[in-house]
């Protein structure tokens, strides 16, 4: 196969923006990042909430928590997206619908990726903190309460900080996820890494310099996350454990 | 190496100038394959899309069957078996490229820059980039876009020719550039964008599907003037010249006209909405005298 | 509620809808049974004494866990067909999106298989492979024979949880314009401009189906308890 490789092209100034292709790419890559990390938080911080209410006794709340997970872990993330970008709109009062449809474009695509990626995330990272918190002995919870702790309180100074410290490499797991499910985002038009990607095949007509930059680029994002998740592991070891699950 | 391949060169040279009949190129794989691949767009109305039953259908369509034609009678396979698949205006020229489809007339331009990457056959349509609006959003040429979300097609000339304008003009637009046509038009009509801007018979196309085709209109003084030809992929004479023969023919004998009429003049699905476009003078010039000449 | 609901177009495009919902579970039976078997070709390889097959898997499996499905896909879809249509000697006339789409499933979730499949092997006590070594049999048949099944039982609900995952993930192949079963609904709600009922119809079927495999996967992870 002949092929004509030309990798200065990413030096070449890009067909609009003020830049090159170099910054197109960049440009995608700070969207991930950013996409990616308030995702992230959105998921931590839901999916620590009902992750508890799915251990308290009520079973109200424990069914409403339940119901929740599964609604978001059985419905393909791509569906998920569409419904938050296209369909939420259309569903809200008109005048609330048009505001949003009036924001800036990548506002409103940033924004329905985020809710969707973090909700998304939220029901797994749900399902890993119900496994920490009842993988606990019940004396540690029943201690608690023994000593005059409220509920509320043993969970806060008891179970949350010896749950979350367990489950640090399967969150590790949905946080390098959270990274690469982003992608997903580019089906709606949102220029991320991915979408960086197809746009550069299309401009620069040049197919494998194009991809492969943009692969090398997700590779490098999972060994920088992987190399600081390690770190948070290794902090958060919890002595007597023969560290993670 | 080379010189083996060379060798391997000269000799399909030889066989086929000797014989006359040994095709070569994208015949050959057409040939050998059995199967035609044609690439096909899902929603550029009206010259290549779904309609009601998911059968592709339209103006453009309708030609590249008259190239298949042609390629049948050329191969002498009557039964030769037809692959389409469909294509965006984002992937269609690396699929040419990577062979996965052999032929695509849909509404793809004619330029001299995607000339470096594919061939293309004669001109099959010549149309003019335009703005569709709400005839109430006060929106009447390019300049008024100022400060606007504005959606336009990903890979299409058109989002070429908007960012430059952007850039330039410094209007502050915000440019959508959605997956295809259909998905431009709903991004139009769920009031995302305040315009549209695209190749002003497709724009035509989409009002066909509007829910209330009355309340827009198409707007501006064309940005460009570009001419549609079918791709093919790069420098492949014999297919070209097959391809163009089989057009050609169609365009002289009053055919392509007939195509023409029935995809713009008449009641056209999903929705039974006439275009009512008249036949351009560019129009009649080209059915006069088919070329493939690029217009920019 | 600004919106007037039209569910009109779902019962006739049923036929349509039911094309895409065989593609999509061709899509996800052909990459579980390849996946399961590369997959534990990979982790066998990988827990291997011969350091070289230990590397080269650990690098497919860490190239193809770093990398968004979506990429691979499009990878698969724009720069290999032609490959694949060489390598693969694809009889005439098959849907190259099709064929790309199966490949590049079934090697992504190949990596994602064998991980289970290695903490399958590893979960089962060193002293059975003794044992079985002891028993004179040879070391393909200590793991076909012993490691193997137990481990294989072990791995039924993740490997079924993954299986409900890549059932999700197939979704995916609307990058390849390829009509899948989502892929068919988005066609019809854009063509009949009812995007908002067809997405919302599509999530339910996903849901149904993926719910009630993930209820399955509770009663065999209780069973095999």
């Amino acid at each position: 196969m002949s092929y004509a490789w030309h990798w200065e092209v990413f030096l070449q100034p890009a067909a609009s923006g003020d830049t090159t292709y170099l910054g197109w790419i960049v440009a995608g890559l700070e969207t991930t990042v950013a996409l990616s990390l308030l995702a992230w938080v959105i998921a931590l911080v839901l999916g620590a909430l009902f992750g508890v209410l799915r251990t308290v006794p009520s079973r109200l709340l424990r069914g409403i928590a339940a119901a929740y997970a599964e609604l978001f872990r059985n419905v393909p993330l791509l569906v998920q997206l569409f419904f938050w970008y296209f369909v939420m709109p259309e569903l809200l009062p008109t005048a609330w619908g048009d505001a949003i449809k009036q924001m800036n474009p990548f506002a409103q695509q940033f924004l329905a990726a985020c809710v969707s990626l973090g909700l998304f995330t939220s029901a797994r990272v749900c399902e890993q903190v119900r496994a920490g918190i009842e993988s606990l002995p019940p004396g540690q919870r029943n201690a608690a309460l023994a000593l005059g702790f409220t509920l509320p309180q043993t969970y806060r100074h008891v179970l949350l900080p010896m749950a979350l410290r367990l489950i640090v490499p399967p969150l590790t797991s949905e946080f390098l996820n959270t990274f690469k499910n982003s992608a997903v985002a580019s089906t709606i038009g949102l220029l991320e890494l991915a979408a960086q990607g197809r746009q550069l095949v299309d401009y620069t007509a040049q197919p494998y310099e194009s991809f492969i930059a943009v692969t090398v680029l997700y590779m490098l994002i999972n060994v920088v996350v992987m190399a600081g998740m390690h770190w948070v592991e290794r902090k958060a070891r919890v002595p007597g454990y023969v560290g993670g699950k | 190496m080379p010189s083996r391949r060379l060798l391997a060169v000269l000799c399909t040279l030889v066989a086929a100038s000797a014989f006359g009949a040994e095709p070569t190129g994208t015949l050959k794989k057409i040939k050998d394959a059995g199967t035609i691949s044609l690439g096909h767009r899902e929603s550029s109305i009206p010259f290549s899309y779904y309609d009601d039953k998911q059968q592709v259908v339209g103006y453009s369509n309708e030609l590249m069957l008259k190239a298949v034609d042609a390629i049948k009678a050329d191969l002498k396979l009557p039964n030769l078996a037809i692959k389409y698949v469909p294509v965006t205006s984002q992937n269609r020229i690396p699929l040419i490229q990577n062979g996965t489809i052999d032929i695509e007339c849909g509404s793809t331009t004619n330029n001299l820059e995607r000339q470096k990457q594919v061939s293309f056959s004669d001109t099959i349509f010549i149309i003019g980039t335009r703005l569709l609006t709400k005839k109430t959003s006060g929106i009447n040429d390019f300049p008024d876009l100022a400060g606007k979300n504005v959606v336009t097609t990903a890979g299409t000339t058109s989002e070429r020719l908007l960012r430059k304008y952007n850039d330039e003009k410094k209007l502050g637009m915000n440019i959508i550039s959605a997956k295809d046509h259909g998905e431009s038009f709903l991004t139009l009509e769920s009031g995302r964008a305040a315009a549209f801007m695209m190749d002003d018979a497709l724009l035509y196309g989409e009002l066909a599907k509007a829910k209330r085709p009355g309340d827009w209109h198409v707007v501006g003084t064309p940005m460009s003037r570009e001419a549609y030809g079918c791709m093919l992929p790069k420098d492949d004479v014999a297919f070209k010249k097959v391809v163009d023969g089989a057009l050609a023919k169609a365009m002289k004998s009053g055919e392509a006209e007939k195509i023409y009429v029935k995809w713009f003049m008449n009641p056209i699905p999903p929705k039974g909405l006439n275009l009512n476009m008249p036949l351009s003078d560019d129009m009649k010039a080209l059915y006069k005298n088919p070329n493939d000449k690029a217009l920019d | 509620m600004g919106y007037d609901f039209d569910w009109s177009s779902i019962p006739g495009a049923l036929p349509f809808l039911w094309q895409g919902m065989t593609v999509t579970l061709e899509i996800t039976l052909t990459a579980i049974a390849v996946g399961i078997v590369w997959g534990t070709l990979l982790a066998i390889m990988r827990l291997s004494p011969v350091k070289p097959l230990a590397w080269l898997a650990a690098a497919y499996v860490n190239l193809f866990r770093s990398i968004p499905l979506v990429m691979v896909l499009l990878w698969f879809f724009l720069i290999v067909p032609q490959l694949l249509e060489g390598v693969l000697g694809l009889a005439p006339g098959t849907d190259v999106r099709l064929a790309s789409a199966m490949v590049g499933f079934a090697l992504f979730e190949s990596a994602y298989y064998s991980e289970i499949i290695r903490a399958g092997i590893q979960s089962v006590p060193r002293g059975q492979v003794g044992a079985a070594l002891a028993l004179g049999m040879t070391n393909a048949q200590a793991m076909r024979l012993v490691i193997l099944p137990q481990a294989f039982r072990n791995m039924v609900p993740l490997l079924l949880t993954q299986a409900i995952i890549l059932f999700q993930d197939t979704s995916l192949v609307y990058v390849s314009a390829l009509a899948d079963f989502f892929g068919a609904a988005y066609k019809v709600g854009d063509r009949d401009g009812r995007i908002v009922e067809l997405l919302l119809f599509a999530g339910a079927v996903y849901f149904v189906i993926s719910f009630s495999l993930s209820l399955l996967v509770k009663y065999s992870r209780r069973k095999t308890a």
